[in-house]
């Protein structure tokens, strides 16, 4: 039956945004490839989204533009969309679905796999535990990297995340190990800018023939972005649970993504939820970001950063509230910090790693961290209640303890969160924590093991 | 029973098929698609089309494609070799699929959820002869050390024991007694098949009075849920829902735990099996998993078994009940389930009500959470189940459609604050949002075994957080110090109340459980205190002095300082307490008595 469907060319009859619809198709399978041939013989790749009797409907991904009713042709592949994965894709650049387009020939050998993947087994899984280093004091002191983890920059337009993204690729590592992380990169509907500064940032850094590059820019077309994640991570999969290797995924931007995903929901009249985003966007995003993790049987491990900007800066919006509920945490970036000059600018107190509480501490990292971590938390918490309140009455009305939780406060965030480009180690990281715990009574740090103050504990007073 | 051919595909949209020629179908009946024995679920019937949900990934499916009935509805199977299993959500066994396909789950595996092979050690209860009806036991399976699964006489079968097993051996397909019922001679095995979507009701259903102890301070003693009860736990991402589903997991004095992990992170799975074989349960020092069943079915895998996998969890939770025992569910989280049943709805182009929700959303809801319950099973024996959902309200919004029907349906809300957790206060149960309709239900329980004024207690500690929640909106706008003494030590006694008892560390080997004895004594010093502190600055001493005392440090770390099995130590920080009042009291300067 393939191999008839394969030669059938048939005309369309209805094209509506992105998608093609088919009359009289047989045999054809629901999430096949079809290819649609436009008047000027240009093919144009789309995957069978409904199967109804002898009509299909297709999602084009390169656009439909200039597909007429009249002379386009449509062919079925019996296949579903696939890559072929191969360590020859190391230091080459393919557009969002898989196509070189650094001028190289396509990699010769490798093997097609289906883009969808499949889930993982929980019962297959292994728990991550090891730390990795960033060298970022806020994320390895307080929302600690884990290999294996999936953690999200949240941003919004105007601030570094870019900077931050390329600076955790660079600095990254794992203290102990010599084993190096390879990056797979993907962008969904980044600026031209944007991918020239990653590539840029890797090319400096040396690491350029480590890293996998997916890019779907700005002006590319945007419903290839719903699939460029998936041939990124199954890319990602072949060289983490096939050949052992370490590997950081950068998903950027995943707003795009979702973006795009809504364009083909409301074209197909999907029912609407939040924002018309289509209510299956929480399945889809755990489709891509459940690609993560460490597996029985394999050395290697994929840790996801994806990035994405709150429209708005809002953090409630569909898309950072649904991937921070699949995610194991989120960074934040906040900016005030941004306007106050201080870079990393990561707020905090609304940033969380669900995983760092088994890949810190005695044997990981050093045995104060948990507690440290905990009481800077809670140290810093109470600066931001202590600041709305001097907001009001003033800060010289405010009691001798809230005036050095001020204190507290502003070297933490010039000192300890703003760091420039400086790699940190974890040690100095601690102990630079316990520097600006320093500034405050011991009376004020019950979070902390009292032979841990005895230890690490130096009042400045 | 070889399936019947009976329809072909027509049509395919993501998870919802379509198939002609199935005139004979019914509703819920489970079919099997392609080659491949794809399971489906039907749920829409017009003429001879059947709509169909499936339970695996659709890529590939064609129309034309041949559809196989089974002629029963989605049912799981109930017998030994439940306990410790890890499911996913339509009841296959995820270790036995990773034995077969590897790592990742490949779709069209068939699975029996009980090993057909392993034998059980079953030890008769009854002679034949005997007179038996429903709920009455057959005999028993030592199935782990820490549980006794009792082969009870299944519903509808009442009349004289023909013959039993005589002790030894079986495999769960083995017949171990035969029944003579006025329809014939009924053969019982070790296992037995329940169809999930339906309620397995309760002989005699009571009203709930018996507490289920936590060991979460915050709940036990402000929030508590009974035993047969039903819970919500909503919180936006961050919040802590997890960690409190796992705590709940963890320490309840439940004698069955049944844990969904619906639509939820694989790495939480992971993290629950991985801590379950060592975590050990504090009545029995047994590891928790031999009384743990968990059901996985992660945000990845396909979502009509998502749906699916609540029933298939509250069926088992009715299975166990029904053999007598005290059964806690936790469905972490009932708002993915929500959403598949949204998705679905979706794709059968419903009409969207709330959010896209289809308009039997409440009706959903109001079945699950019913399913909970307290009450006889047979003449001498009790069981319940008892149900705990996590809410994950978008944008850690709760007026949002699932959180306001959820409160509808239970009667203990436990309202987890972003805020709270920003500032790692946890578990972050608000002690403002939350409430238990369950106080004074159980308050009899605590009063009869505590000797102690459980609900006064209770009430002044919650009156005090309430009145500080006041105070502070004054503070926000004029500062602390300028407030009366006695209004700050309200603050100074409400910060003490938040870190030394309402906070608890999950992490923290003697804090992550406290016993309710222990529950009641902390409170109860913490209440000593605010007398103490109270008088004194009645009688003039500055606040200052209250919070700079030495003792203080020791009460706030009482609760990860003191074991459970050393609660005489806080006799001791009592006693130290109270000679610290006694010498700032010695201090207060009196106005000398003024003689006429």
């Amino acid at each position: 039956m393939a191999v008839t469907s394969r030669r059938v060319y048939l005309g369309v009859e209805e094209v509506s945004g992105p998608l093609v619809f088919v009359r009289g198709v047989k045999g054809v399978g629901y999430g096949e490839i079809a290819e649609v041939v436009t008047a000027s013989g240009e093919v144009r790749r789309g995957r069978v989204l409904i199967v109804d009797g002898d009509r299909a409907v297709i999602q084009v991904f390169e656009g439909t533009g200039d597909i007429s009713t009249k002379r386009a042709r449509v062919r079925f592949t019996g296949e579903p969309m696939t890559v072929k994965v191969s360590d020859e894709m190391l230091g080459r650049v393919f557009d969002g679905t898989g196509r070189p387009i650094d001028g190289g020939p396509p990699p010769i050998g490798g093997e097609e796999r289906d883009i969808n993947g499949s889930p993982i087994n929980p019962a297959s899984r292994l728990y991550p535990e090891n730390f990795i280093q960033t060298g970022i004091s806020a994320i390895d002191g307080m929302n600690t990297l884990i290999r294996g983890q999936k953690l999200p920059i949240f941003s919004t337009s105007g601030l570094p995340h870019n900077r931050l993204a390329a600076q955790i690729v660079r600095q990254a590592t794992i203290p102990g190990e010599e084993s190096e992380f390879v990056i797979v990169f993907a962008a969904m509907g980044v600026k031209h800018d944007e991918a020239a500064f990653f590539r840029e940032s890797f090319r400096e850094s040396g690491a350029l023939e480590n890293v996998v590059m997916f890019l779907n820019l700005a002006d590319d077309p945007s419903i290839e972005r719903t699939i460029t994640p998936r041939v990124a991570l199954t890319v990602a999969e072949y060289l983490a649970f096939d050949r052992d290797k370490h590997v950081l995924v950068i998903l950027t931007d995943m707003t795009n993504y979702c973006e795009a995903l809504r364009e083909v929901a409301t074209a197909r009249g999907d029912v609407p939820t939040r924002k018309g985003y289509p209510g299956y966007l929480y399945s889809d995003l755990a489709s891509i970001y459940e690609r993560a993790g460490r597996i029985e049987g394999s050395k290697g491990s994929i840790t996801q950063i994806p990035i994405l900007t709150m429209p708005n800066n809002d953090i409630t919006h569909p898309v950072p509230d649904l991937t921070g509920y699949i995610t194991e945490g989120q960074i934040v970036l906040d900016p005030k910090l941004h306007q106050q000059g201080i870079y990393p600018p990561i707020a905090v107190l609304p940033s969380l790693s669900r995983l760092m509480k088994d890949g810190i501490g005695e044997g990981y990292t050093r045995e104060d961290h948990p507690n440290l971590a905990n009481q800077l938390y809670a140290s810093y918490a109470r600066v931001q209640q202590i600041r709305n309140i001097a907001a009001i009455i003033g800060e010289e009305e405010l009691s001798s303890v809230d005036r050095k939780y001020l204190r507290f406060g502003e070297f933490f965030e010039q000192e300890f969160l703003n760091q420039g480009d400086a790699n940190r180690t974890i040690e100095e990281t601690l102990d630079l924590g316990w520097r600006a715990l320093g500034l405050l009574p011991v009376e004020e740090l019950p979070r902390l093991k009292r032979e841990q103050i005895d230890k690490y504990y130096h009042p400045w007073e | 029973m070889p399936p019947e051919e009976s329809g072909t595909v027509t049509y395919i949209n993501g998870p919802v098929v379509k198939a002609s020629g199935m005139a004979e179908a019914s509703m819920m009946e489970l079919v099997y698609v392609s080659e491949e024995r794809l399971a489906w679920e039907i749920i829409a019937l017009e003429e001879d089309v059947a709509t169909i949900q499936v339970y695996e990934d659709t890529t590939g499916i064609k129309p034309g494609m041949p559809v196989y009935r089974s002629g029963s509805p989605l049912a799981v199977e109930l017998g030994p070799g439940l306990v410790g299993q890890v499911l996913d959500g339509i009841g296959r066994p995820l270790n036995v699929m990773r034995e077969k396909q590897g790592a990742f789950l490949r779709r069209g595996l068939q699975v029996p959820t009980l090993d057909r092979e392993r034998k059980w050690p079953f030890v008769p209860n009854v002679s034949p002869g005997a007179e038996v009806k429903p709920g009455d036991i057959l005999g028993t399976v030592r199935e782990t050390p820490l549980l006794e699964h009792r082969i009870v006489v299944p519903e509808g079968v009442a009349g004289k024991v023909i013959r039993v097993a005589p002790e030894g051996e079986y495999t769960v397909t083995e017949t171990i007694a035969v029944i003579a019922t006025g329809d014939g001679e009924r053969e019982v095995k070790l296992m037995r098949r329940w169809p999930v979507r339906r309620s397995h009701p309760l002989k005699e259903r009571l009203k709930p009075s018996v507490p289920l102890i936590t060991g979460q301070r915050v709940l036990d003693i402000f929030f508590p849920l009974a035993k047969g009860g039903a819970a919500a736990i909503p919180g936006g991402f961050g919040a802590g829902k997890t960690v409190l589903q796992h705590q709940l997991a963890s320490w309840s004095d439940a004698d069955v735990i049944i844990y969904i992990g619906c639509g939820e992170r694989g790495n939480e799975m992971t993290d629950v099996l991985r801590q379950f074989p060592e975590l050990q349960d504090p009545r029995t020092g047994r590891p928790l998993m031999e009384r743990t069943i968990l059901i996985a079915n992660t945000s990845n895998m396909p979502v009509t078994a998502r749906e699916s996998s609540i029933y298939t969890g509250v069926t088992i939770a009715e299975y166990f009940r029904d053999m007598g025992y005290h059964v806690a569910l936790m469905a972490d989280s009932t708002s993915r389930w929500a959403e598949a049943v949204r998705e679905i709805a979706g794709r059968l182009e419903e009409m969207p009500v709330e959010e896209g929700f289809p308009a039997y959303l409440p009706a959903r809801l109001a079945e699950f959470y019913e399913r909970a319950g307290y009450g006889k099973v047979a003449d001498d024996r009790y069981g319940s189940v008892t149900i705990i959902g996590a809410v994950s309200p978008p944008g850690g919004d709760f007026t949002e459609p699932v959180t306001q029907h959820t409160k509808r349906f239970v009667r203990a809300f436990w309202a987890l604050d972003k805020r709270l957790a920003f500032a790692r206060h946890f578990p972050a149960v608000s002690w403002i949002d939350s409430y238990s309709e369950y106080v004074d239900d159980i308050a009899p329980w605590w009063e009869g075994k505590y000797g102690v004024d459980w609900r006064g207690l209770r009430q002044r500690a919650l009156s005090i957080l309430a009145r500080e929640n006041e105070l502070q909106k004054i503070v926000q706008i004029i500062g602390p110090d300028a407030l009366p003494d006695e209004q700050r030590l309200v603050l100074h006694v409400a910060a003490m109340i938040k870190e030394g008892f309402l906070q608890q560390n999950a992490l923290d080997p003697v804090d992550r459980y406290s016993t309710p004895e222990k529950e009641l004594k902390l409170l109860e010093l913490l209440m000593h205190y605010e007398d103490r502190a109270r008088d004194l600055v009645r009688q003039g001493l500055p606040v200052y002095r209250i919070q700079g005392m030495k003792v203080n440090r020791a009460l706030l770390a009482a609760r990860h300082e003191i074991p459970d099995d050393k609660l005489e130590e806080l006799e001791a920080l009592r006693e130290r307490m109270d000679a610290e009042f006694d010498a700032l009291e010695k201090e207060i300067p009196r106005p000398r008595e003024v003689r006429s």
